[in-house]
């Protein structure tokens, strides 16, 4: 067994007590089989019994001590607390899952997780037999369908990597797409339809993504919640709930530029998705671009093509008339 | 060193809107003796929206893509973070999914052509990283940035997801810092060098987009910096075009130069002003040009 001495720089903060939030400096002897969640045991136990976190299973599925270390999202009964020292060095800061929600310590107020959680309603819906005869079974395929979205333990991990939901209260979040998706998939479900279309709402639905990959990079079960939120976002086309607006018609555009040119046409994409009416919005920084030879003044007009051209354009054109399989 | 030979996948943004990337990056490549063959065939990758509308299609297209770099035998390199994720993508599920793989190749097939997963694709930075070597870059500098606090904003699709990404940690990233001091620049430390600049919700939602680029340019700025720079024109467009509108949004002034990677390197190396390409930028940037 190794060890060595780790310095912890802790989030400590009582909302009922402190005006701000402080960090307080605990050394540790950290041995090499002790978890994250070894340390904050021995903060408490070893340092100061008032250091408040939350945990339960210790087996990485109740989703309860999920917290950051140096910035990465992590669950403290999962990570091998030298593998962190390799990654940050052997200082290494632990800080709540979000620190404008700590309640006390690691401890956060979260229930805009569950808000979320709660909005794409998490169960199967459909018309339950009282007396069934027989399982409701899926098939080994329909089930694969799912991915690993069922493996979610709402840690929260994703949810408060996710910047998007630092700057939209309605935006719905990874975690609650992971759901989402893994309902809306189900063969037993009965509102896929409703599903998608709530998904599909801009301010709270998969368009508002910035597709980071914060959550990608968070998940403790290696989810991947961005490939569910581009499953959802492909299904919409798929199963005809995609309405015409500015983000289908920017993801659709790109069918439409690439057919036509190879490469994108950057100022027809923005015509296109916009529509000429909503163009107003960008006169301003259009006239900006023109000024300093970003674009040419005609760019963008339907009967102008000032875009390059790929060589070979009609292999291009030919594999998107054989390969396309949505429309809007 | 024998003569580095890449194929160069321009994407979109340097042919249109940014010209000053792909000039300045063709600059650095003849100062550096790196041999570009550029990709005349390539079409867009998608930008990470195709994939919303069409996921197949995406693939199909930027296996084609990748098709001609194999045809050449050479190591594919990109100069745009977003590229470089999509390219990786496709290579990623083909290479693990011999059933896509093999579905794609139907198609592939009726324009003759075939995917086999036998080239590299990286990212110009770490082509001059890996095989340039930041050592070997060093002794090329003429004009030191040293009089220059520059701050490395990494771009996501260059970091995430970092199994895709190996070289760097995707919470502390460092070769774009690196690379900084091997042209003897301070590298700003700050907190958003990881951080989404917000251009892919740009059309939908353009409010969260400009914050989440105006909490990064703050930042930046807090910490004293003269300059960002990135290796993503999608990041650069974001912050150089709309500082304006984030100054407006955020209440805070978030003028300051965003520069391409390849820019910062040529400016290093005593490339000219036509090369770099300042004059393309929206915001003020022509002012850190050294005077003839």
């Amino acid at each position: 067994m190794h060890t060595k001495k780790v310095t912890l720089k802790v989030f400590r903060f009582n909302a009922k007590t402190d005006y701000l939030p402080y960090y307080k400096t605990y050394e540790l002897e950290v041995s090499d089989h002790e978890v994250m969640l070894d340390l904050l045991n021995r903060i408490k136990w070893e340092h100061d019994g008032s250091f408040s976190y939350r945990r339960s299973c210790r087996h990485g599925i109740c989703g309860a001590c999920g917290i950051k270390v140096n910035g990465k999202s992590i669950l403290a009964c999962k990570e091998n607390a030298f593998e962190m020292t390799h990654l940050f060095g052997d200082e290494l800061i632990l800080e709540p899952q979000s620190k404008k929600r700590a309640i006390k310590d690691m401890i956060i107020d979260k229930s805009d997780f569950w808000a979320k959680h709660e909005a794409v309603t998490p169960y199967v819906i459909a018309d339950i037999d009282e007396h069934p005869e027989h399982e409701n079974q899926i098939s080994q395929a329909q089930l694969a369908q799912m991915l690993d979205a069922d493996y979610c333990i709402q840690c929260g991990a994703c949810h408060y990597a996710c910047p998007v939901i630092e700057v939209n209260d309605e935006f719905f979040g990874p975690a609650a797409f992971v759901a989402a998706y893994r309902f809306a998939i189900d063969s037993r479900d009965n509102a896929t339809h409703e599903r998608l279309e709530a998904t599909a709402q801009m301010g709270q639905g998969v368009w508002d993504c910035v597709k980071c990959f914060e959550c990608q990079e968070a998940c403790p079960k290696d989810i991947a919640p961005i490939e569910k939120i581009t499953r959802l976002h492909a299904m919409q086309f798929e199963q005809k709930v995609a309405v015409s607006n500015v983000a289908t018609r920017h993801a659709e555009g790109f069918v439409r530029s690439i057919k036509k040119h190879g490469f994108l046409d950057e100022a027809d994409i923005v015509v296109y998705s916009e529509g000429y009416l909503g163009m107003y919005k960008h006169l301003t920084t259009a006239y900006k671009m023109i000024k300093a030879g970003k674009i040419h003044w005609n760019d963008g007009f339907p009967w102008v093509d000032n875009v390059p051209k790929s060589k070979n354009l009609e292999e291009i054109q030919k594999l998107i008339e054989i390969s396309q399989t949505n429309k809007l | 060193m024998s003569q580095l030979h890449y194929a160069l996948y321009t994407g979109c943004t340097a042919k249109q809107s940014t010209p000053e990337l792909l000039s300045s990056t063709l600059a650095v490549a003849a100062k550096l003796d790196i041999e570009l063959t550029n990709l005349e065939e390539a079409s867009c990758c998608g930008a990470s929206h195709l994939q919303d509308f069409d996921p197949f299609l995406s693939h199909v297209l930027n296996a084609r893509n990748i098709c001609y770099a194999e045809k050449l035998g050479l190591t594919m390199v990109t100069i745009c973070n977003t590229c470089q994720l999509n390219l990786a993508m496709t290579k990623e599920a083909l290479d693990s999914d011999p059933a896509l793989k093999a579905r794609v190749n139907e198609k592939l097939k009726e324009v003759g052509l075939e995917y086999k997963g036998t080239v590299a694709i990286k990212h110009f930075l770490y082509a001059l990283i890996d095989d340039y070597t930041l050592e070997a870059i060093s002794q090329k500098v003429t004009t030191p940035l040293s009089h220059f606090n520059i701050a490395p904003f990494y771009g996501c699709h260059n970091i995430r997801p970092s199994h895709l990404h190996k070289s760097e940690n995707p919470y502390v990233p460092n070769s774009l810092d690196n690379l900084i001091l091997a042209l003897e620049g301070k590298a700003v430390d700050y907190a958003s060098k990881n951080k989404c600049c917000g251009f892919h919700v740009e059309l939908q939602a353009n409010h969260t987009s400009e914050i989440l680029a105006g909490n990064a340019m703050i930042d930046a700025i807090d910490n004293n910096a003269d300059m960002v720079v990135t290796p993503c024109p999608l990041c650069h467009l974001k912050m150089d075009t709309y500082q304006d509108n984030i100054s407006k949004t955020t209440g805070r002034d978030v003028n300051i130069p965003i520069l391409h990677m390849p820019q910062m390197v040529a400016l290093a190396l005593g490339c000219s002003a036509d090369e770099i390409g300042l004059k393309y930028h929206v915001s003020k940037a022509t002012h850190i040009m050294p005077k003839a």
